[in-house]
């Protein structure tokens, strides 16, 4: 649809990230499941529940890279416009005028990969402007960005 | 009538129509004792707690004061930090009266003053005097609308209403024992007689072990909605709607179009033989009370009018959304396959200052939303949906029960929708907001 609009994307530490959470996960997984296999039921059941958990990790990375591919945000000038999600895929449209605040988080591994999760509140419970990822310094721009944009342009309830 | 200038107290008896509830809560909870006849040594800290709250709520009334000084309400309370506030009479929105049921009996009146302005907090005066309650606020009302303070004499506010209906007791009745409420407390009621009836052991077992407490709580809820909706009058006012009503607690509050988020029309579909339906808005309110604000300030949905049929709604209607879309269109035939039960109800319509959307699968609800209040849009798309090219466009407000939706749409349409709505709202903002 809209091909007027510039759409970013986050980083793609953030994708290297989510990979590395699935890989540790799996490895966990498969060595425990082989273990147990082992010890308890036979050697080979043993490898083949390894080899279960090595596949479903496989298949974990690959929603992961979808749901990293479907993210994206766009500033255009009166609005923030934000896509993510495979299965349902959703689509925000927040007025910079309706925001109330914006907020940056970032969580220990967030921080060990220098990123940062930029997210726009309104009035509206139900308002969805979560961007996470972000690569510090775009951040720093894009909270500033909306905060002076915000300002410019904000309206009473 | 006050005079201007003069520092007055609040009614004497509000430490204990303030305290009244949980008063009565502990001498609920001190009766079994007084009649196993004796008071033990156990029984006497409920006691003590009431010496102590009505103690504090005597000193606290002791330290209040208010007078109008000029243009202004002012009010100085607090004992160790004192506060003096000041509410500008210029930009007071509306003055409602509460009155709670112990504050009936006793003669006392709540005024409270919704101030207008990014806050929109409210002065309260908790109490004053019920005999003068309503000649206080006229005279509220008369400076507020710009009469010089030595000669605001009460002006007939109250005359310029035009009375829309009020709700007819039998048919309130009625309609909450065929609603959702109702029948849960129906429900609940009948298992327990039937129980009872059959197996008086289990019943006694059920009421000790927690279900009282259930049971209980059922029956606050409905009896809260009947309390609150007992009689209520839908007045047309100059400055809003204007309702008031109660059983034991009566209230009259006035609803600017200005604070109205979101409205929802609700149609369950026991009440569609009779042609009932209910009306509710969504206000706009701060998620922090401001000080000297209650909670009762944060409740943001109100209930227009209770239960009433379809030409009643449309002139209630036309009184805080006034242009509002007539027609609505359905959604494509093969949404019957996704949301069976929905798509008969499913509908939506615009304007270019609001937008209207049917939903709901046995409760019909119709919402309205004003585009200059509408906070943010979303698309979705479920995987079902994606498979039968539909999508759904959301219409977020400030507001907490009203969720307008454009479900199941084409996703041309929806799409277009989309990019419509954002024009339209910041349009609107531009004129209206």
């Amino acid at each position: 649809m809209r091909t007027d609009v510039h759409w970013r994307t986050p980083s793609a530490r953030l994708l290297v990230l989510r990979r590395l959470e699935v890989a540790v996960l799996t490895v966990v997984a498969a060595i425990a499941a082989g273990v147990l296999g082992w010890l308890y039921l036979s050697p080979w059941l043993g490898a083949g529940a390894a080899l279960l958990a090595v596949i479903l990790g496989l298949a974990a990375e690959r929603v992961v890279r979808r749901r990293f591919a479907s993210w994206g945000y766009a500033e255009r000038e009166d609005d923030l416009l934000v896509r993510r999600g495979v299965l349902f895929s959703r689509l925000s449209v927040v007025p910079y005028g309706r925001m109330q605040f914006v907020d940056v988080t970032a969580g220990p591994l967030e921080r060990s990969f220098r990123l940062a999760t930029v997210k726009m509140h309104t009035a509206a419970a139900a308002s969805d402007a979560r961007i996470p990822g972000l690569e510090r310094e775009e951040a720093a721009r894009l909270r500033d960005r909306l905060a002076e944009l915000g300002e410019a342009q904000a309206a009473g309830i | 009538m006050s005079e201007p200038g003069v520092w007055r107290r609040l009614y004497p008896l509000s430490p204990i129509v303030r305290g009244g509830r949980g008063t009565i809560g502990i001498v609920i909870l001190l009766l079994p004792a007084l009649l196993r006849g004796g008071i033990s040594a156990g029984d006497l800290v409920p006691l003590g707690v009431i010496a102590l709250i009505t103690l504090l709520g005597f000193v606290s009334w002791f330290v209040t004061r208010w007078t109008i000084d000029g243009d202004d309400l002012r009010i100085e309370t607090g004992v160790l930090r004192r506060r003096s506030l000041r509410f500008p009479l210029s930009q007071v929105q509306a003055i409602d009266i509460l009155r709670p049921g112990l504050g009936r009996l006793l003669g006392a009146a709540e005024l409270r003053l919704r101030m207008g302005g990014s806050s929109g907090g409210a002065a309260r005066l908790s109490y004053v005097a019920a005999g003068e309650v309503e000649q206080l606020r006229d005279q509220l009302l008369a400076l507020a609308h710009g009469a010089p303070p030595d000669q605001a004499t009460p002006v007939a506010v109250a005359a310029d209403e035009h009375v829309l209906t009020t709700v007819p007791t039998g048919r309130l009745i009625a309609s909450i024992l065929i609603s959702d409420v109702g029948f849960y407390a129906e429900a609940v009621l009948a298992a327990l007689v039937v129980t009872a009836l059959l197996a008086p052991a289990v019943a006694s077992a059920v009421i000790s072990g927690g279900g009282l407490v259930w049971l209980l709580g059922v029956i606050t809820v409905t009896w809260r909605r009947f309390n609150l909706e007992y009689r209520l009058t839908v007045a047309d006012a100059p400055d809003g709607l204007r309702l008031s009503g109660g059983l034991v607690a009566l209230t009259s509050e006035t609803i600017r179009p200005g604070r109205v988020q979101a409205v929802r029309m609700v149609e369950p579909l026991l009440w569609r033989p009779f042609g009932w339906c209910r009306l509710q808005v969504d206000l706009a309110g701060g998620r922090q009370p401001a000080e000297g604000e209650g909670t009762a300030q944060r409740r943001q949905l109100r209930v227009v009018l209770p239960v009433g049929r379809r030409p009643l709604v449309e002139q209630v209607l036309d009184r805080i959304v006034p242009d509002r879309p007539q027609r609505q269109s359905p959604p494509p035939r093969r949404v019957r396959l996704k949301s069976p039960l929905r798509y008969r109800n499913l509908a939506w319509g615009g304007t270019d200052t609001c937008i209207v959307t049917t939903g709901g699968r046995l409760r019909r609800t119709t919402c309205w939303v004003p585009l200059e209040k509408v906070q943010s849009l979303r698309r979705v798309q479920g995987p079902v949906q994606r498979r039968l090219n539909l999508a759904t466009v959301h219409v977020d407000t400030a507001g907490r029960a009203v969720r307008a939706a454009l479900r199941d749409r084409d996703t041309a349409e929806a799409d277009q929708a989309l990019t419509s709505f954002a024009e339209l709202a910041r349009a609107a903002r531009r004129t209206r907001g």
